[in-house]
C-alpha cells in the first residue's frame, strides 16, 4: 500500500470539525505536539477505500488565516510552510451550511495558497430545516473544487466525502478568487522574487506574518526592508482584504443559496437563553448545575468506588495468602498493588466530571457561562474566557493552562495561567473525599443533600475564591501589553453528542491512568522501599530488641509485638527519618511525620497522597494489612497525645494545604512551556506554597 | 449612532468602524458594513451584550460595541 496521503481539516469554530474528525478516524487517533510549540496536534488515520489510507490532522478552529491567538497561528504555519512536517497534500475546509458566507472567507484564503482543496458543507440537514437551499453543483463549478454536503451529526454523506478525498487531484484546481495583487502590488512583487514563488497571496501573507514561519526567519531583514520601503500597513491591508473577499463571495454565492427563513434556528435557542441567561435566574441556575455535578461525583461514583476499593483489599489479602512470603511479594502487593489501587479508584469520579464538562461544552451552555461571567471576571483582571480554563481546572490544570491559549490578551492569559492551578483539580478530589469521609459525618441535610457533598462543594468554592483573590492582586502587579477584547460566537443550543461524551470519559480516564499512573506507581515503589528499609544499624537494633521480647513473652502476644515492631521499623526507615526531619515545620499545621512523608511524595503529584497513605499504613500495620485505607486512617492516633490523629482541625488544615499548594510537576512544566520563562512557574510555586502554609497554619491554630 | 447605545430588541445597519484593528476581527466574524444587526439581550450584569448578525449570534463587550457605527 502506498504511503498515506496527508489531509488537514480546517474550519471556523463550531462547524462540527472535531465531530467530523472523530467520524473519519474513529478511535484510531493520537494527540501529539507540533514541534517547538505546545499546540495539541490531533492526528488520526482513515481508510478512504481498500487501497488508500489517509493521515488526518485536525487543526484548531479559526475565522481567518490571520491569527488572533497562539492556537490559531498554527493553522497558517502548517498550511503556508511546505517544510512543516504536518504540511498537508490536501486541505479539507469544513463550512457550516447554515452560515456559508462567513465560513467561505476562510475557504477563500486557504484556497489562494494553491494547495489542492476540497470544500465540505456540514449541517446540511439543519440548513434544510431552516429553509436554506444550497446549490452544491453550482458552487462547485464557481469555485473550481469538489464540494460535498454532509451532516456529521447524523453521519450522512461520509462515504461520498471519502470518495471525493480519494478523487482529489494532486494539482490545485481552484479558481482564483479576489485579486490580492492590487492590495500591495510592489511589495508583493518583491517578495515573490525573494522567495521564488508565483503565488501573490502567499507573498502577501508572508509580508503579514513571515515572523511566525521558521523557514523564513533567515530572511527576516529582507522582509522588514520590503515592508518599510513600501509603507506596508498590516491592519489596514487586512481590512481591505477582508472586504475584497466578502465582495467576491457575494458574487459567488448569488444564485447558490436560497434562504427562506434563516432566522428559524434561533427561535428555540432564544427561548432557552431567556431562561438560562436570565437577569435573575441565570446565576442561580449555574450554581444549581454546579451543585448537581458535585453531588453526582459523590453519590454516583460511590458504588463503583466501593467495589474497586474492596477488590483491591481482596486482591492484596489473596496475594498474601497464596504467594510465597518474601520481599518481592511485599513489594508487589504493598508497593505496586496498593499504588495501583490508589489510581484506579479515581476513574469513576474523573469519568463523571469529564462527562459533565463535555455535556456543558457540547450543548453550548459553557459559552453562555462565559458570557454571563465576563463582567465579574473582568473585575478580577480576568476575562469571560478565563472561565473555561478555570472550569477545566476542576478536572486538571495542565490541559486548562494549555487551553488558555485561546485568550488573545497577554495579561488576561498570564493571570489565568497563574491562578488555574489554585482551582481544585481532580487530583485533589481523592484527597478531599478521603479526608471528608474521615472528618464529616455521613448525614443528609433537608433529607437529600449529603453533608459530605456540601463539604466537598465548600472546598471547591474556597479554592475558586482564593483563585479570584489572587487574580485581583495580580491585576495590580502585572502591566498590560495590549487591549483586552471579548468578541465571541454564541453557538445555538444543541443536544449533546452522547458518543462524544462517552469518548471524552474514556479518553480522560485513560490519560489519567497512564500519565498520572506512571508517576504514582513509580512513587509507590520508591516509597515502599524507603518505608521498608532504613540505616542498617538501626534496623539491626530493632530486630535484636524484638527477638529478645519474643523469647520472653508467650505466643498470644506475638501479634501486638509484630505490630509494634513494624511501627518502629517504619519510624526508623528512610521515609520515617525524612518525615521526622520536616516534622518541626509541619507540626504547627497539625501534621505528624507520616503525613510529612505524604507531603513530600505529593510534591511531584498530589494524587500520590492517598497511595502514600495506603502504602505507609499497609507497612505500618505489618502482617494484618487488610481493611481499607479509610479504616486504617480513622484508627490512627497522634503519637504525642494518643488522641485520634485525623481530627476536624487536622483534616481541614490538610485539605487547605492540598487546595493551595503547588504540588504538581506537570503543571510547573506546562507553565514553563506556555510562558517560555522560568519566572512565572517560580512565582507560582512560591506564592502557592506560601499561601498553603499560612492558610493551614491559621486554620489549625483556630480550630484545634 | 453606536451599537452600544441600542437596547435589546432594537436593530440597525452597520455603517463603519472607529477602530481599525478591531474592525478586522469583527469583519472576519461577519460584521460587515451594510449588514443588519439586532441587539438580542444583555448579560445578567448588563455587559457584555449578545447581538444577532449575518445569521448567527455574537457576544461582545459594550466598549467593543461602541466602535461599531450604525444607522
Amino acid at each position: 500500500m502506498a504511503s498515506p496521503i496527508k489531509i488537514a481539516l480546517v474550519g471556523n469554530p463550531n462547524t462540527g470539525k472535531s465531530t467530523l474528525f472523530n467520524l473519519l478516524t474513529g478511535l484510531n487517533q493520537k494527540i501529539g505536539n507540533f514541534p517547538g510549540i505546545t499546540v495539541d496536534k490531533k492526528v488520526g488515520f482513515c481508510k478512504l477505500n481498500p487501497t488508500l489510507q489517509a493521515e488526518v490532522i485536525d487543526l484548531p478552529g479559526t475565522y481567518s488565516l490571520y491569527p488572533k491567538s497562539r492556537d490559531e497561528s498554527i493553522v497558517f504555519q502548517v498550511l503556508a510552510d511546505t517544510h512543516n512536517s504536518s504540511h498537508p497534500d490536501i486541505i479539507v475546509v469544513i463550512a457550516d451550511a447554515t452560515n456559508l458566507r462567513r465560513n467561505l472567507l476562510l475557504y477563500s484564503q486557504v484556497a489562494d495558497l494553491q494547495i489542492p482543496v476540497l470544500l465540505v458543507l456540514n449541517m446540511m440537514d439543519m440548513a434544510k430545516k431552516e429553509g436554506i437551499n444550497v446549490n452544491i453543483d453550482k458552487l462547485s463549478e464557481r469555485l473550481g473544487v469538489q464540494v460535498v454536503g454532509i451532516s456529521a451529526r447524523s453521519k450522512t454523506g461520509l462515504d461520498q466525502l471519502k470518495q471525493a478525498i480519494a478523487n482529489t487531484t494532486t494539482l490545485a484546481t481552484q479558481v482564483k478568487g479576489a485579486d490580492m495583487n492590487m492590495l500591495a502590488a510592489e511589495a508583493i512583487h518583491e517578495v515573490k522574487e525573494l522567495v521564488h514563488t508565483d503565488n501573490d497571496y502567499l507573498a502577501l501573507q508572508l509580508l503579514h506574518q513571515h515572523e511566525h514561519l521558521e523557514s523564513y526567519t533567515h530572511q527576516y531583514e529582507q522582509f522588514e526592508h520590503i515592508e518599510r520601503s513600501h509603507h506596508f500597513e498590516s491592519s489596514k491591508l487586512q481590512a481591505a482584504e477582508t472586504i475584497a473577499r466578502y465582495r467576491y463571495l457575494s458574487t459567488v454565492l448569488s444564485g447558490v443559496i436560497e434562504d427562506t427563513g434563516a432566522a428559524k434556528k434561533f427561535v428555540f435557542s432564544d427561548k432557552i437563553d431567556s431562561v438560562l441567561t436570565n437577569r435573575f435566574w441565570g446565576f442561580f441556575i449555574f450554581l444549581g448545575i454546579l451543585l448537581f455535578v458535585f453531588n453526582a461525583i459523590f453519590s454516583w461514583a460511590a458504588y463503583p468506588m466501593e467495589l474497586i476499593e474492596e477488590s483491591f483489599v481482596w486482591l492484596t489479602a489473596f496475594g498474601h495468602a497464596h504467594l510465597p512470603a518474601g520481599m518481592l511479594t511485599d513489594l508487589m502487593l504493598d508497593g505496586v498493588v496498593a499504588g495501583l489501587g490508589g489510581i484506579v479508584i479515581f476513574i469513576p469520579q474523573i469519568a463523571i466530571l469529564f462527562a459533565f464538562i463535555s455535556i456543558l461544552e457540547d450543548t453550548g451552555y459553557m459559552a453562555r457561562v462565559t458570557f454571563m461571567m465576563d463582567k465579574i471576571m473582568r473585575k478580577f483582571g480576568l476575562s469571560g474566557r478565563s472561565v473555561v480554563p478555570m472550569i477545566g481546572s476542576l478536572a486538571c490544570a495542565v490541559p486548562s493552562i494549555m487551553s488558555a491559549r485561546t485568550i488573545e490578551n497577554w495579561k488576561d492569559r498570564i493571570i489565568t495561567i497563574m491562578i488555574s492551578p489554585l482551582v481544585s483539580c481532580s487530583a485533589r478530589l481523592p484527597v478531599y473525599t478521603l479526608l471528608i469521609s474521615l472528618i464529616i459525618p455521613n448525614q443528609k441535610v433537608f433529607g437529600f443533600i449529603s453533608m459530605q457533598a456540601l463539604a466537598l462543594m465548600g472546598m471547591y468554592l474556597i479554592s475558586i475564591l482564593a483563585a479570584m483573590t489572587v487574580a485581583f492582586v495580580m491585576n495590580f502587579l502585572i502591566k498590560a501589553k495590549e487591549k483586552s477584547y471579548f468578541i465571541m460566537e454564541l453557538p445555538v443550543y444543541r443536544m449533546p453528542r452522547w458518543k462524544n461524551v462517552i469518548f471524552t470519559m474514556y479518553d480522560k480516564a485513560k490519560t489519567f491512568v497512564f500519565e498520572a499512573g506512571k508517576v504514582i506507581i513509580a512513587i509507590s515503589i520508591v516509597l515502599w522501599v524507603m518505608a521498608s528499609y532504613g540505616p542498617s544499624d538501626r534496623f539491626q537494633k530493632i530486630e535484636q530488641k524484638y527477638t529478645q521480647l519474643e523469647i520472653k513473652k508467650d505466643s498470644t502476644q506475638v501479634s501486638t509485638i509484630e505490630r509494634d515492631k513494624a511501627a518502629e521499623k517504619l519510624e526508623n526507615s528512610y521515609a520515617g527519618i525524612l518525615g521526622h526531619t520536616i516534622e518541626p515545620v509541619i507540626r504547627p499545621l497539625g501534621y505528624d511525620w507520616k503525613i510529612g512523608i505524604a507531603l513530600i511524595t505529593s510534591f511531584a503529584a498530589r494524587e500520590a497522597f492517598v497511595g502514600t497513605m495506603a502504602t505507609i499504613y499497609s507497612v505500618d500495620n505489618g502482617a494484618e494489612n487488610t481493611g481499607t485505607i479509610r479504616q486504617k486512617m480513622s484508627v490512627a492516633t497522634n503519637a504525642h497525645t494518643g488522641l485520634p490523629l485525623f481530627t476536624f482541625a487536622t483534616g481541614f488544615s490538610l485539605m487547605l494545604f492540598y487546595a493551595f499548594a503547588m504540588q504538581c510537576m506537570s503543571t510547573v512544566a506546562v507553565v514553563y512551556r506556555e510562558t517560555k520563562t522560568w519566572k512565572w512557574p517560580a512565582i507560582q510555586l512560591a506564592y502557592m506554597t506560601g499561601l498553603a502554609y499560612v492558610a493551614s497554619l491559621i486554620a489549625y491554630q483556630l480550630l484545634k | 449612532m453606536k451599537l452600544s447605545q441600542l437596547n435589546p430588541g432594537e436593530r440597525g445597519t452597520i455603517v463603519a468602524f472607529t477602530d481599525l484593528e478591531m474592525s478586522v476581527k469583527l469583519m472576519e466574524m461577519g460584521c460587515l458594513p451594510g449588514e443588519m444587526v439586532e441587539v438580542e439581550r444583555f448579560a445578567p450584569l448588563g455587559d457584555p451584550i449578545a447581538i444577532r448578525v449575518a445569521g448567527y449570534q455574537l457576544c461582545l463587550r459594550k466598549n467593543e460595541a461602541s466602535v461599531i457605527i450604525i444607522s
